[in-house]
């Protein structure tokens, strides 16, 4: 089987519009994990007797189980819990979930490596604890780990493709609806690996630079 | 309670699922067993005094990184085909999954030994030893502590990466999970159990991981002697107080 340009050109609009719906979902995902892995890391950070260890079992939990289940789970087992979701809307909770997992760990280092003097003079000033959490941690634990937290979105983005399996419209579904009406399998899921590394790539390489930037100046 | 109402319904089941995790088990390890030379061949290329083997070596790396396992894993499985490469969806997952993996974790031996602070190199290379020597007693096994817990999450995701085998109809844990809730319509319950046992693995992995690196760790510090002798030699009069001579 030889390459077809003129193939590419035809099914390429088709790829776009999934890619458009693979970029969607994965910023919808990222929103919900950065959101809720700050949440948990600032919970887990104040140590609630049975509010934290439940959480830890949760993070593990979700870590420690494919993702590919999850979704299956998520998708197939909750309707008979009367909770009917959407395959877009089951597919971004399930993966903002799941990374939010590994978020709220990379939050908790940035959380740690607060210096505890700023607790001490949060004490001093008495201020209130929401103004002490938004305004004085949050800020500084962020700065020193957000290109992780870039690493992360890059990862969910790649990770998306596995929406397929639920039947989101996105770029591997749209790649595998082609090749099954056309039997041409060469263009179509070429073409998924290089739409991914286009944009996983050149993101990659910027959060590194960034990184080496961030790092230095915390010399 | 429903959860478990309906699990003692899916009794008749439950070897078939076993036999599931006996193969993603068995995924598991063939893969192991690719994905960790692959990591330290790719990490010996990239740190190569060879720039070809060096650019060889970037490429793999960011092509095996830049989209995740399971666009690489349809590839090899509807792709090569065409070209005349027919392996079976087995062999091509445990393949494809394993310089996956192994891109990744060559960023972790590459890490590793970097740490090693570049001090332990000039002197071992001071005491006149070969350039084999120096990396077969003074930098690996420093630096193999280093990558351990590395090693250790990189083989948890190797475990999730299994699962996608599923999708390229090899009957393992995630597929037969798929076929029995399909066959009796207990959703919840399968697919609950079937994430019990993944977990139970990778909870396994992680000890198994930490137990691995307690004992390099032990034999590090009390093993061979004249390892021993050497980081004596090799180490500053501070640092060697300390239980594990790590940088």
């Amino acid at each position: 089987m030889t390459w077809s340009w003129s193939f590419v050109w035809q099914i390429l609009p088709a790829l776009l519009s999934g890619l458009w719906v693979t970029v969607r979902a994965s910023l919808a995902a990222s929103v919900i994990a950065l959101v809720l892995g700050l949440l948990i890391a600032i919970l887990r950070y104040q140590k609630i007797p049975v509010i934290s260890p439940i959480l830890t079992l949760i993070i593990d939990f979700l870590r420690g189980t494919p993702l590919l289940v999850q979704l299956y789970f998520v998708f197939y087992a909750l309707p008979a819990y009367g909770l009917k979701l959407s395959p877009f809307v089951a597919g971004v909770v399930t993966l903002g979930v799941n990374f939010s997992a590994y978020t709220a760990e990379v939050y908790r280092g940035g959380l740690e490596n607060v210096p505890k003097g700023q607790w001490d003079a949060i004490a001093v000033l008495g201020l209130p604890r929401v103004v002490a959490w938004w305004r004085v941690v949050v800020p500084q634990a962020l700065r020193p780990i957000e290109p992780q937290l870039g690493n992360y979105i890059i990862a969910m983005f790649k990770e998306s493709v596995l929406l397929e399996v639920i039947t989101v419209p996105e770029l591997m579904t749209q790649a595998l609806n082609i090749a099954n009406t056309t039997y041409r399998y060469l263009e179509p899921i070429t073409l998924v690996g290089v739409l991914f590394w286009a944009i996983s790539y050149p993101c990659a390489r910027a959060i590194r630079h960034w990184e080496r930037h961030v790092s230095k100046s915390y010399e | 309670l429903t959860v478990l109402a309906a699990g003692s319904s899916l009794g008749p089941y439950f070897p078939y699922l076993l036999k599931g995790f006996y193969v993603t088990l068995e995924v598991f390890a063939l893969g192991t067993v690719v994905w960790l030379p692959v990591a330290f061949v790719l990490a010996a290329a990239r740190m190569s005094r060879l720039l070809p083997l060096r650019l060889l070596a970037g490429f793999i790396i960011e092509l095996f990184r830049g989209s995740s396992a399971l666009v690489q894993l349809f590839w090899a499985f509807y792709v090569l085909p065409l070209a005349g490469v027919r392996l079976s969806p087995l062999t091509s997952a445990v393949l494809v999954l394993g310089l996956n993996e192994g891109s990744y974790a060559s960023e972790i031996v590459r890490g590793a030994i970097t740490a090693v602070a570049k001090g332990q190199r000039e002197a071992a290379t001071v005491l006149g030893l070969t350039p084999f020597d120096r990396f077969r007693r003074v930098i690996f096994p420093q630096a193999v502590t280093v990558m351990m817990p590395g090693f250790a999450n990189s083989s948890i995701d190797f475990l999730k990466f299994t699962s996608f085998v599923s999708l390229v109809t090899v009957a393992d844990l995630a597929y037969r999970a798929d076929a029995v809730q399909n066959a009796t319509g207990q959703t919840a319950a399968v697919f609950g159990i079937v994430l019990v046992m993944y977990y139970v693995a990778s909870v396994v992995i992680a000890n198994a991981g930490r137990g691995l690196e307690a004992w390099i760790r032990r034999r590090h510090g009390g093993g061979s002697r004249r390892l021993k002798v050497l980081t004596r030699v090799l180490t500053p009069a501070s640092a060697s107080q300390r239980e594990e001579p790590m940088p």
